[in-house]
């Protein structure tokens, strides 16, 4: 069973929900990007999901934009990355996701890349632009080198969708609450739930909700069918307003715990 | 209007060899399956290819000529040039052809806003005329770099009800304004359609632009075979996207005779890294939802181009273009900005005819060619759109070029 695996099944014994806290490698920069990581993993995070900047992220808005372009300006790379992603391993057991664009996996070599991953301690990848029509390039490689390949399900997305997506996939299903791209919303489209039950219904992996979720009270309703909820923008505004100072991941640890506890 | 009909590639899932595919994010994957269908029910539907047909023809003002540039081909002393002349197309090129029948298609489908991206502001100018015509609403992302060098396009595009939407992220040109496009489609992708202007994006737009756009090739061979007998020796065209190239190579490809050479941006020389030259010196990447040949560094950001010519100012290329080039079929040289200028004035000043910046570099290349060529053979240089939009950046490369005040 992987790290992913074993996290949601302790989960659900204990009738907990979880909490998937993403951040971009190497915002602010490489050694405040690790206290935040940590930040986040003591503050209850049951998983990470670690950002690899790209130059053009089509699917992600002005928050997650600026991250990347903040991490790329400190000359952040997907090898760097994956060491930050090391050095983290040696002092927390959180499972880690890598979430990026197709291009720099392409560039590093998908094979390497997933090799690469793995032994840095990744446990699964998610690779926004790699639809299952496409995820042939990559997905396999990613299970042979021992990584949960983790899909997305859109509101679009129709029954034989989902029902591919489970199939290539392992880990847990990321659902995307809304037709849009990633940022902080004020609520959620009152579709969800029904969405949510419908997809929990087709598919064997545990569902996380993920897009727009500003505050606790939203993780908890995006939580109310699915098995963990996705904290990305509001997350990275906490590093954007911090930034370096010192007192940047003990906020984010604080803010981290008060949407595990609303999620109670 | 039978060419629209299919043809070998893309396969299936929309790849051209390796190159091509759909690298989107899930949100839009539904809608691209549903837009390659209703476009294949469009295309073989008696109706839909009637009403493109008539449009073309009395509102784009379709076929353009094909002219013989006698003073041009005097003074190469070689091939005869003929200039394929999409500067004559309605709203000054060739990307009226596509807008039209993307716009007919959203129509069908029941889409009633439309978005689109744009360089140079040709296919922005295309978009919002097409969508004036229709009354459709339309909103126009462009780069604040190119809004500054291309204001005439922006004044026509907002006199037509365009929204025209600044974009102010990255090199703020033509890749910045296709990622702030797709990413309004993500948003919007129930109630709107995204018209690409280009051979580039995910499946099925490299295929859907390019069989709208190939009525170019059509017109040409036919008149060419009106004019001279048998086939021209080589046709060129600018790359960018590369539509306008594939507009007039796809009725050549089967015609091995026939050289096709497409030319991209040298920028300031490729030695310099600043160009817009990926597929002759780009690496295999994924941008905007395909494969293809991108320019980009050794961690697979990608890098900006650059170009005198808003719209060869692009770091990617449609991989049909890629794949073309891969099997040998085309093949891809460049042309810098000084010689694109050099290009400009020669045609301007031998022809009377004012092309755009991209033009010119094809018109650089094809010169260049001929003059190299026997008599007996001809050059098709495809002129795909005319250069008023460029007055103010060759005068003011030329410094006195502006008449004082």
């Amino acid at each position: 069973m992987s790290r992913i695996e074993e996290t949601f099944v302790s989960l659900g014994k204990s009738g907990e929900k979880g909490l998937v806290v993403y951040l971009t490698a190497g915002d602010p920069n490489p050694r405040d990007f690790l206290s935040y990581l940590h930040g986040a993993a003591d503050g209850g995070a049951d998983i990470l999901e670690v950002g690899i900047p790209f130059s053009d992220p089509m699917a992600d808005g002005p928050v997650i934009q600026g991250a990347f372009r903040r991490a790329l300006a400190g000359g952040m790379t997907t090898g760097r990355a994956l060491s930050l992603v090391s050095s983290f391993r040696k002092k927390h057991d959180t499972p880690v996701v890598i979430f990026g664009y197709y291009n720099p996996f392409l560039r590093y070599g998908v094979r390497g890349f997933c090799r690469d991953a793995r032994s840095a301690g990744a446990d699964g990848v998610l690779v926004v632009d790699l639809p299952p029509e496409e995820a042939r390039e990559m997905a396999p490689e990613a299970g042979k080198a021992g990584l949960d390949w983790i899909p997305l399900i859109s509101p679009t997305s129709g029954g034989d969708r989902i029902r591919n997506a489970t199939a290539i996939g392992s880990g847990f299903l990321y659902l995307i609450s809304v037709t849009g791209i990633t940022g902080v919303r004020k609520s959620f489209p009152p579709r969800l739930v029904k969405w949510t039950r419908e997809v929990k219904t087709q598919s064997r992996l545990p569902v996380a909700v993920g897009f727009g979720i500003s505050r606790p009270a939203m993780a908890r309703e995006a939580t109310r069918h699915a098995d963990a909820a996705v904290v990305g923008s509001a997350c990275v505004k906490v590093v954007e307003h911090h930034g370096t100072s010192r007192k940047g991941p003990l906020a984010l640890r604080r803010f981290v715990q008060s949407l595990k506890k609303a999620m109670r | 209007m039978r060419e629209l009909k299919g043809r070998r590639w893309p396969d299936r899932s929309g790849h051209f060899g390796p190159f091509g595919g759909r690298y989107v994010a899930e949100t839009l994957m539904t809608a691209l399956i549903d837009l390659e269908k209703a476009y294949r029910k469009a295309i073989n539907d008696k109706r839909f290819r009637e009403d493109l047909g008539c449009l073309l023809r009395d509102y784009a003002g379709r076929p353009t000529p094909l002219y013989f540039a006698r003073r041009l081909t005097e003074k190469g002393k070689g091939a005869k040039i003929f200039l394929k002349r999409e500067d004559l197309a309605f709203t000054g090129s060739h990307k009226i052809n596509n807008t039209l029948g993307q716009v007919l298609l959203a129509e069908r489908s029941g889409k009633r806003r439309i978005i689109a991206e744009t360089g140079a502001g040709q296919h922005g100018v295309a978009t919002a005329t097409v969508c004036a015509n229709r009354g459709i609403s339309c909103v126009v992302y462009m780069g604040s770099e190119d809004i500054r060098r291309q204001e005439t396009n922006v004044i026509r595009m907002r006199l037509l009800g365009a929204e025209v939407t600044k974009v102010l992220s990255g090199s703020r040109t033509l890749k910045d304004a296709m990622n702030e496009a797709l990413r309004d489609w993500v948003t919007n992708v129930r109630t709107t359609h995204y018209l690409i202007g280009s051979t580039a994006g995910p499946h099925p737009y490299p295929m859907m632009v390019r069989d709208f756009q190939s009525v170019i090739g059509k017109e040409c061979i036919r008149q060419y075979r009106k004019a001279e007998r048998g086939l021209p020796a080589v046709v060129v065209a600018c790359v960018g996207g590369g539509s306008n190239a594939l507009g007039i190579f796809t009725s050549f490809l089967g015609h091995k005779k026939v050289k096709l050479v497409g030319v991209e941006a040298g920028g300031l020389g490729l030695a310099t890294g600043r160009h817009g030259a990926p597929l002759c010196r780009g690496r295999v990447g994924v941008l905007h939802g395909s494969k293809s040949f991108v320019l980009q560094d050794q961690n697979g950001q990608i890098r900006e181009a650059h170009s005198v010519s808003a719209g060869l100012d692009y770091p990617g290329v449609g991989p049909e273009h890629a794949f073309l080039k891969s099997t040998g079929r085309a093949t891809y040289v460049t042309v810098t900005d000084q010689e694109a200028l050099e290009g400009f004035d020669l045609i301007t000043r031998c022809e009377g005819i004012l092309p755009a910046l991209e033009s010119a570099h094809a018109v650089a290349y094809g010169f260049r060619l001929a003059r190299k060529m026997r008599k007996s053979e001809s050059v098709i240089i495809n002129l795909s759109g005319r250069g008023d939009k460029d007055i103010g950046i060759v005068a003011d490369t030329k410094g006195a070029g502006r008449v004082p005040h």
